[in-house]
């Protein structure tokens, strides 16, 4: 008999597609036309069919599946709820765009070949639709590596440039503390029971203090992937290193792998959860977003802005997850739930948004070869459709109405407004506070895309050879507009897809938005009640689009539409040269001023009589000295402690040999 | 949408695009009278505007559509904001499409639009612009932003209308929280609006300016549109003022007698307030751009303060 087949066997076959593709890439290992032209968008055709799969795995019942594989009686155990699918969906729909970009991205060149790219790439994809599906500690493991190893390789692309090796280094280091606290966290919830499946740390009952264990270690462990603060240095190092779209898929998808993952734990597999719990992720999550979006705005590199910019948006959502926390914590369910959704929307935006604009930089360093910004600019007019895209991106991640990044901010700070009723005193006082800052980081956020934006594609180009850049390809076109489209959907119909999200927080936390019946009807979000508060991007943006149509067409009906193009005014100076313009340093200076404390800054200012002279602002991550450099030391001094037992004489040995016998002896004695 | 309701929409924004120019024109004057000057018309606005529109654009040769765009967009999003606002009446059928936070987002998305217009011929002063305004914007958003917290923490509503009519209904007592937040909108306003201390209307020399080098590329009917987003942007803070420590007199739902009433109150507190303006415009200095954080950072301070206090103190 064959039993029907189920959206999670349809998942397990894309999966399965996926790695096939990987094995095909082996065989063309060096025939690019093949691997560009066939096998990567076949593959953006299973991201297609996995998203579609998810979104009706959405609604539906959890299914459970067991694969034998691995070693003998520890089969993987898989099961897909609502959340696993929101995360696949998540997954499917941002790569779907990355996969297709890719296609015509990669060029012949250095580095590895385009077949062992391809494999990589798809075991990337594949160990990250695992992760999600896992339902034991050990498949969450082997799968949870899988994602790591693999996306060391595909950071190590250009693995001849020392920096690139040293990136991929610092990457492979930390994910592996994480993946330790990852182990250790699931010991510690499966309670001496010996049984690693989720089910049956679902079913322990942990007390207050291992419970509390369980959260930190995860939080230490998916933050290292997630890269909150400390954690987050090799994030700005490892996603710029890799080729575009690897950046993208890295920044966009995989750390919100790691969002599933504290999500998983803190509201699934633990039973109880703990007031300070939140307020501790709302510290933490508020520090990452903060520090990261004042060194977005101080760096030079377009690409490692955007990996600042994540560590920004990471910082956010784990704010709203310290949120949800306290509301569930207090039994406040629909507040839980509304902080709740307001973090699944801002994973998925951020997944479409940052992929965007991380494609973007990669068709504008296929154009020019440049990644500093202080060689860019102009590149508008010479690349209209990326700028036009990552236009869009920009507006969204500056969350800007009516952007799907507002609305999921919207949410946010919606959210922050009902901690009015917590019983909490403390609380009370407290929360105001992070929104605050939240509203800080909203603003600089701003500041930090309209430098990505104005220095790279406005202005006039710093370099003349940036004139001939030419416009992405087809391919690259076709992957840029699918993640523009997704965003200007999840901008303009809010409502609808927080009724997709509903499933999770009902799932998690018990109660639903829309559930229960309250986020309006589609034209008009209102959460709570239409008196409380209510947004609406689709009015909105007609408004603005009829205001703007109205005014152009009045302007010309009643007086005229005549222009003349002229030298720019400038107010009359005659001469004009690019490098009067804002450089990167320059646009980023008032924020290196105003946050000096969190700078280490290295600047070497010229004097007036210097014959050649020179301007130079190093900026570094304070968490180097502050913690990093510290361990590195400590771990020197323990291990010169320990190098002095090393004599290199076979008579201290047989000394150490014989106390330690005795030590032994003496202790089995006593 | 009620028949009603469209018509009061209707009077919100034509009284928002006549009364726009008015104000400018009004603090003008009142600033010309208080250093002894002569004071130009209040109608002098309208005639700059007719005359920009009627001569021709001169745009750089090197811009791209953005800079064409971004003045259309700067406007709209002004005029959108005047009519959320309420001016008149409470009962505006536009105003559940933004709320107070959505106001800011709109402010935000102008501002965004006219930095990177500003960015976008490249010259030295349009960059100094764009990085001077987002400075000031990023500080100013968010204190803003604590200042509706605080009026929305108070009607347990970020919805502008219920805000006002909460505010409005209440008796009249001087909330502490509602005092500091009424502190850091001042500081706010004079800095989002490019006045003094932060910024000099009337000023041209370069290295002072954040407003004008912003738009300084711009010329006839761009710049008419620019200018007069400013003059919308300036009414719909003074309204958004007005609305939150000054409600009464605005017109509730459903209240056709007050509404005859409402225009010639809101002219009245317009007429007190730009008169106010101007007497600070003069009573002040203008404080070097590096202050310009340490003025804002108050401003926030002061929006979170009463935050603070309206929930340690419920009042």
């Amino acid at each position: 008999m064959i039993a029907p087949l189920l959206t999670i066997d349809a998942i397990l076959i894309v999966v399965a597609a996926w790695l096939a593709i990987g094995v095909a890439g082996i065989a063309a290992l060096r025939n690019l036309g093949l691997v560009a032209r066939v096998l990567f968008p076949l593959s953006a055709a299973l991201s297609a069919a996995l998203a579609g799969l998810a979104l009706a795995a959405m609604a539906g019942t959890p299914e459970v599946a067991v694969l034998v594989i691995g070693l003998p009686g520890l089969p993987f155990h898989l099961r897909l709820d609502a959340l696993s699918a929101f995360f696949l969906l998540l997954v499917g729909v941002a790569s779907a765009g990355i996969s297709i970009f890719a296609a015509g991205y990669f060029r012949p060149g250095e580095g590895t070949p385009p077949g062992l790219m391809c494999l990589e790439y798809h075991v990337f994809l594949a160990a990250m639709a695992m992760v999600l599906l896992a339902d034991d500690a050990y498949a969450f493991m082997v799968s949870w590596e899988m994602m790591a190893l693999s996306s060391y390789f595909l950071v190590t692309t250009n693995h001849r440039l020392p920096e690139i090796q040293r990136a991929g280094y610092l990457y492979l280091l930390v994910a592996h503390i994480g993946a330790i606290a990852i182990l250790l966290c699931f010991g510690v919830l499966q309670a001496n029971t010996g049984d690693y499946t989720f089910a049956n740390m679902r079913a322990q009952n942990l007390s207050p203090f291992w419970a509390s264990a369980a959260f930190l270690l995860a939080l230490f462990g998916f933050g290292a992937k997630a890269g909150i603060l400390p954690l987050h240095v090799w994030l700005p190092e490892a996603h710029p290193a890799a080729p575009s779209p690897v950046s993208a898929l890295m920044s966009g998808v995989m750390l919100k792998t790691a969002i599933y993952g504290m999500l998983r734990v803190s509201f699934d597999l633990v039973s109880t959860t703990i007031w300070w719990w939140g307020v501790v992720a709302l510290s933490v999550g508020l520090l990452t977003a903060l520090f990261g979006v004042v060194f977005a705005a101080a760096q030079v590199d377009m690409k490692r802005l955007l990996a600042y910019s994540s560590i920004e948006n990471i910082g956010l959502i784990v704010v709203a997850l310290g949120l949800a926390i306290i509301f569930e914590a207090y039994g406040m369910r629909s507040l839980a739930a509304l902080a709740m959704t307001a973090l699944l929307y801002h994973c998925l935006n951020h997944a479409l948004f940052k992929s965007l604009l991380f494609l973007g930089t990669g068709s504008v360093l296929h154009a020019t070869h440049e990644r500093s910004l202080g060689k860019l600019g102009g590149l508008m007019r010479f690349m209209p459709w990326v700028a036009w895209t990552a236009l869009v991106g920009v507006i969204a991640a500056a969350g800007l109405p009516p952007s799907n990044g507002f609305a999921s901010e919207w949410l946010l700070l919606q959210s922050f407004l009902f901690t009015g009723t917590l019983p909490n005193p403390y609380l009370k006082m407290l929360v105001p506070v992070f929104a605050a800052g939240v509203v800080l980081v909203a603003a600089l956020a701003g500041y930090v895309m309209v430098k990505f934006f104005g220095v790279i594609f406005l202005g006039q180009p710093r370099e003349e050879r940036l004139a001939k850049a030419e416009d992405a390809g087809r391919l690259e076109r076709l992957g840029l507009a699918w993640l523009t489209a997704g965003c200007i959907l999840l901008g303009l119909f809010p409502v609808a897809m927080i009724e997709v999200i509903d499933p999770i927080p009902f799932q998690l936390v018990g109660r639903g938005l829309a559930q229960s019946g309250r986020v309006g009807d589609w034209l008009m979000l209102a959460p709570v009640s239409a008196e409380r508060a209510s947004y609406s991007a689709p009015l909105l943006f007609l408004i603005i689009a009829a205001i703007v149509m109205l005014t152009f067409l009045l302007v010309r009906r009643f007086y005229h539409g005549r222009i003349r193009r002229a030298a720019p005014w400038d107010c009359g100076y005659p001469f004009q040269t690019a490098r009067m313009q804002d450089s990167a340093e320059g646009f980023g200076q008032p924020i290196r001023q105003i946050f000096e404390p969190f700078f280490r800054m290295h600047r070497e200012l010229p004097s007036p009589s210097d014959e050649a002279p020179r301007y130079r602002v190093v900026i570094e991550d304070p968490m180097w000295g502050w913690i990093y450099v510290r361990i590195a030391q400590a771990t020197e001094a323990v291990s010169r402690t320990v190098g002095m037992l090393q004599r290199g004489r076979i008579s201290i040995y047989l000394l150490y040999s014989f106390v330690t016998l005795v030590a032994l002896l003496f202790l089995t004695q006593a | 949408m009620n028949l009603e309701g469209f018509l009061a929409q209707l009077a919100a924004m034509i009284v928002a695009l006549v009364a726009a120019p008015l104000l400018v024109g009004w603090v003008n004057m009142c600033r010309a009278w208080l250093q002894n000057r002569t004071a130009p018309p209040l109608l002098q606005q309208f005639r700059v505007l007719h005359k920009l529109f009627w001569k021709e654009s001169v745009v750089a040769r090197n811009a791209t559509p953005m800079f064409r765009i971004a003045p259309y967009i700067v406007f709209s999003c002004m005029l959108l904001a005047s009519m959320i606002v309420p001016t008149l009446s409470t009962n505006l059928p536009l105003a559940p499409a933004a709320d107070a936070i959505a106001l800011v987002g709109l402010f935000a998305l102008a501002r965004v639009f006219i930095s990177l217009a500003a960015m976008d011929i490249g010259t030295a002063f349009g960059t100094l612009g764009a990085r001077r305004e987002m400075l000031v914007g990023f500080l100013a958003e968010p204190a803003f932003l604590m200042v509706l917290f605080t009026a929305s923490l108070i009607s347990n509503s970020t919805s502008l209308a219920t805000i006002v009519t909460t505010l409005a209904h209440r008796e009249f007592t001087i909330l502490p929280s509602l005092a500091l937040a009424g502190v850091a909108f001042t500081m706010v306003s004079l800095a989002e609006n490019a006045r003094v201390p932060v910024d000099n209307p009337a000023t041209h020399l370069e290295l002072t300016m954040i407003h004008e080098a912003l738009v300084l590329e711009y010329s006839a009917r761009h710049l008419a549109l620019v200018e007069w987003a400013a003059a919308l942007k300036l009414f719909a803070y003074s309204c958004a003022g007005l609305a939150l420590f000054f409600p009464w007199g605005v017109a509730q739902a459903n209240d056709r007698g007050a509404l005859l009433l409402a225009l010639p109150a809101l002219l009245v507190k317009l007429a007190v307030g730009g008169f106010l303006l101007a007497l600070i415009e003069t009573v002040t200095a203008k404080m070097r751009i590096f202050r310009v954080p340490e003025f804002l950072a108050t401003a926030f301070l002061l929006g979170v303060l009463a935050l603070l206090v309206h929930l340690l103190l419920g009042a």
